[in-house]
């Protein structure tokens, strides 16, 4: 009994792992795009294009198993990109113009948390308008145009060739993966973490336990901005501008790739390594297909079947489970 | 009152049996229900009461055993069978759709209707009808259900199910959730169809409400009748013997207890939820009771005391010192702890572990350098699963697995864990099982021994009249009158409760 039980569980873990084993498969086993696929030089370039929406994922990882939403994720990533630019532009230390972009990411988050907490309205209202907030002043703040910036290092942070070479990986990459790292440990290890499962679980019993609720709820908004801002100056360095009309849409991925990786939007659940997971299921897909040379749309569906049928595996499992 | 009950059985079940994997949840029961008969369901958490009852509904199949409806043989299929049949469930959880008026939701399914259009005069005349004759004429056919009380709600699921021309209805603790008021009124309504000759099989944790509305019973113990009879003649002693197997030796125990000094102070406290302002004290090392009427602002009275509800007015002290900031935060940090009566919403984190719910409150032991231990949570969660006799698999299982007895005690651990000095329980027995009941009175009786004070709100008058030291009456958000427990009867509870008055 027990042991069937701890097999289960075991399974509950591993089931995301097989979903991007099975992507992986798949696409290793079509002759046509099994050389170019299998290369190190595609998982690198994979790697590379997930880290945006990573560490987007990271975030709402936080928010989701808070039991909230944000919407105004994509927004903010591209209001932090344009601020960076804007501030390099400006004239100032490149640094200076880096922590600034992550820290308009941080003061998005902020608003969001602030105005949840006090205005009692749900997350889903809140950061949907935050959504058109934060694009509508990127916008502004740009003119409605791209800031072009020079070339920098900054724009190395995503170069597909690490620069300098003994990194291995972009630094990017490395970013993305000591955060999953660090936020995991927080989450799981930390009296910061239990808490912000609690609330996603039961709101009302985190406060009869003492939690601060108001307090882990709007530094998880923080914490998810910051992540964002730092999402933004990715973006930044790839594409070399500040775009205010960059991400358009991304925060449906970000969620999605939350989703499928066994986040409940009904909160108290979900992991960074299943959220980390889910994000390259996704990126897999898109770049398989684009190998095999499917247009757009068959991405789309192919993306819009996984979203369904992981989240109706999970409830399966949990059925099974109770 | 004699029951207008048939010698012909409406239902007979004969030799049911059912198994699920190894576990034989039903083994060879019988049981026999009469014509307008209220029959009582009795038995512990797990003892077969919902496999039995799920049975009847056609929810699920027996492997072996038959039943017969009025000498016909019985073989539903799913429950839209059983409910053709005329049999009606009526669960603990109510399953009205809150958005919908009660017109709406007691013609849900199978409105009137000509040619695709509702005939809803038509319909309204006769839910009309029904309310009246179970005497709820004031509830409105408009009314949206969210707004109705929980007694109304049920009366709402009654009348779907006379409509249903129900013969047979099945109520899974119908008063859980009800006041004192409501439940007598829920009593005349079942008195009523029962003289009507619908027969009532009746499941409740409550014995005394049970020997007060049933005619006969039937106790489940481990999948088998442990015994069945007329519950006239029938003492309480006796139905709890047959539930747990042994004879109950002490369901209340009383350990010595030294009252010493205040352990919590009001004085005129009022909070934003309150209706009036309340001034009481319990000292440490005493039960002090909260007896009124559900509404009577005790709840709130234990909320604003733990810092849930903002305080408006009036000064609260906590071992004769000032009660500092009024958050459950820093209130749980001068070793106030409440457990909640609505255990679902807001008690537990029912998705979380039982180790996540049990060290919720007290996670500083485990925190190293901003770490927590894994280790040590669970195996401090255990040690409290083992001392309160939690049945699970282990302290990483989800809470909601768990039965209502079983949820309440990892509740109860909460504040144990958390070595609460000044206990606020509120309801801590309501709907759970006799043993989980005992434990509880038995845990309660230890704590006060210790030196702990406690704060016990409950609308039981037999159990707040052998736990406490001291009860004091609310009526209308206010004290009436503090006792000691032997100065008190159920008669005088009830009547400071209901009129406001001290009296005798």
């Amino acid at each position: 009994m027990k042991q069937r039980s701890n097999a289960r569980t075991l399974l509950n873990r591993l089931a995301p792992f097989l979903g991007l084993i099975l992507v992986l498969a798949l696409f290793s086993l079509i002759p046509e795009v099994q050389a170019r696929f299998l290369r190190p030089a595609n998982f690198l370039s994979v790697a590379t294009q997930s880290v945006i929406v990573a560490l987007g994922a990271l975030g709402m990882t936080l928010i989701i198993i808070g039991g909230g939403i944000d919407l105004s994720a994509a927004s903010n990533i591209a209001l932090s990109s344009v601020i960076a630019a804007y501030a390099v532009n400006a004239g100032l230390p490149l640094v200076l113009a880096i922590l600034l972009g992550v820290l308009t990411g941080g003061l998005v988050g902020l608003l969001n948390g602030l105005l949840i907490t006090r205005l009692r309205l749900v997350p889903f209202i809140i950061t949907l308008g935050m959504m058109g907030i934060a694009r509508g002043v990127a916008k502004w703040i740009a003119n409605n145009q791209k800031i072009d910036a020079p070339l920098t290092w900054v724009n190395d942070l995503m170069a597909k060739s690490p620069h300098p070479p003994w990194l291995l990986v972009s630094p990017g990459i490395w970013l993305m993966a000591v955060l999953a790292v660090l936020l995991a440990a927080v989450l799981r290890f930390t009296v910061f973490g239990r808490h912000v499962f609690a609330i996603g679980s039961n709101e009302a019993t985190a406060r009869l336990c003492g939690v601060r609720t108001d307090r882990v709820k709007v530094a998880v908004y923080v914490i998810s901005g910051l992540l964002c801002g730092l999402s933004g100056i990715m973006e930044f360095s790839r594409l070399t501008v500040g775009d205010p009309t960059v991400a358009v849409g991304l925060e449906l991925d970000i969620i999605a790739a939350v989703v499928i990786g066994g986040g409940s939007l009904n909160g108290g659940e979900g992991s960074i390594l299943g959220s980390m997971i889910g994000v390259f299921i996704m990126s897999f897909l898109r770049n398989g297909c684009t190998m095999m040379g499917w247009p757009n749309y068959i991405q789309e569906i192919i993306i819009g079947i996984i979203i369904v049928a992981a989240v109706a595996l999970d409830q399966i499992r949990h059925r099974r489970g109770a | 009152m004699i029951p207008a009950s048939d010698p012909a059985p409406v239902l007979a079940m004969r030799g049911l049996t059912k198994r699920f994997g190894a576990t034989c949840a039903l083994d060879g029961v019988d049981l026999t229900l009469g014509r307008g008969v209220v029959h009582a369901l009795l038995g512990e958490n797990g003892a077969g009461k919902s496999t039995l009852v799920k049975i009847l509904s056609g929810a699920l199949r027996p492997d072996h055993g038959e039943m017969r409806l009025d000498g016909r043989p019985y073989r539903p299929s799913d429950p839209l069978a059983g409910r053709r049949r005329g049999i009606s469930m009526i669960y603990q959880e109510l399953t009205l759709a809150p958005h919908l008026t009660v017109e709406e939701n007691v013609m849900l399914g199978r409105e009137e209707r000509t040619a695709g259009v509702l005939r809803r005069s038509e319909s309204r005349r006769k839910i009309r009808e029904t309310l009246e004759f179970l005497h709820h004429p004031e509830i409105g056919l408009d009314t949206p259900v969210r707004r109705l009380s929980v007694g109304a709600r049920q009366i709402v699921e009654i009348s779907r199910a006379i409509m249903d021309r129900a013969r047979i209805l099945v109520m899974d603790e119908p008063t859980s959730s009800l006041t004192r008021e409501d439940t007598d009124r829920l009593f005349q309504v079942i008195r009523r169809l029962r003289d009507e000759g619908v027969s009532i099989i009746y499941i409740s944790h409550f014995l005394e409400e049970v020997q007060e509305v049933a005619d006969a019973y039937t106790v489940l113990r481990d999948g088998r009748v442990a015994g069945s009879g007329l519950m006239a003649g029938t003492a309480q002693d006796a139905l709890i013997q047959l539930m747990v197997g042994r004879p109950v030796t002490e369901l209340f125990p009383r350990l010595e207890r030294r009252p010493a000094g205040p352990a919590l102070t009001l004085e005129g406290l009022k909070g934003a939820n309150m209706a009036e302002p309340v001034s009481l004290e319990v000292r440490s090392g005493e039960i002090l009771g909260l007896a009124g009427l559900i509404g009577a602002g005790r709840t709130e009275t234990l909320r604003t005391v733990f810092g849930l509800d903002d305080t408006e007015s009036g000064r609260l002290a906590v071992a004769g010192g000032p009660a500092g900031f009024p958050r459950p935060w820093a209130r749980i940090g001068l070793g106030l702890g409440l457990l909640s009566e609505d255990r679902q919403g807001e008690g537990l984190a029912l998705n979380r572990s039982l180790a996540d719910n049990i060290t919720l409150s007290r996670l500083r032991p485990y925190r190293r350098r901003g770490f927590l231990s894994v280790r040590g949570r669970v195996k401090a969660a255990s040690r409290w699963m083992e001392a309160l006799r939690i049945k699970a698999r282990d302290a990483n299982q989800p809470a909601a697995g768990l039965s209502g007895g079983n949820q309440q005690k990892v509740a109860l651990a909460r504040l144990l864990h958390q070595e609460a000095s000044v206990l606020l329980l509120d309801e801590p027995t309501r709907g759970i099982d006799v043993m989980s009941k005992a434990q509880i009175y038995d845990w309660m009786s230890r704590l006060a021994a210790e030196g702990k004070a406690l704060l016990f709100v409950s609308s039981y008058f037999p159990e707040l009249l052998r736990v406490c030291d001291r009860i004091a009456a609310f009526h209308r958000g206010r004290i009436v009158e503090t006792r000691a427990a032997a100065d008190w009867t159920e008669e005088t509870l009830m009547a400071a409760s209901m009129t406001g008055k001290a009296g005798a």
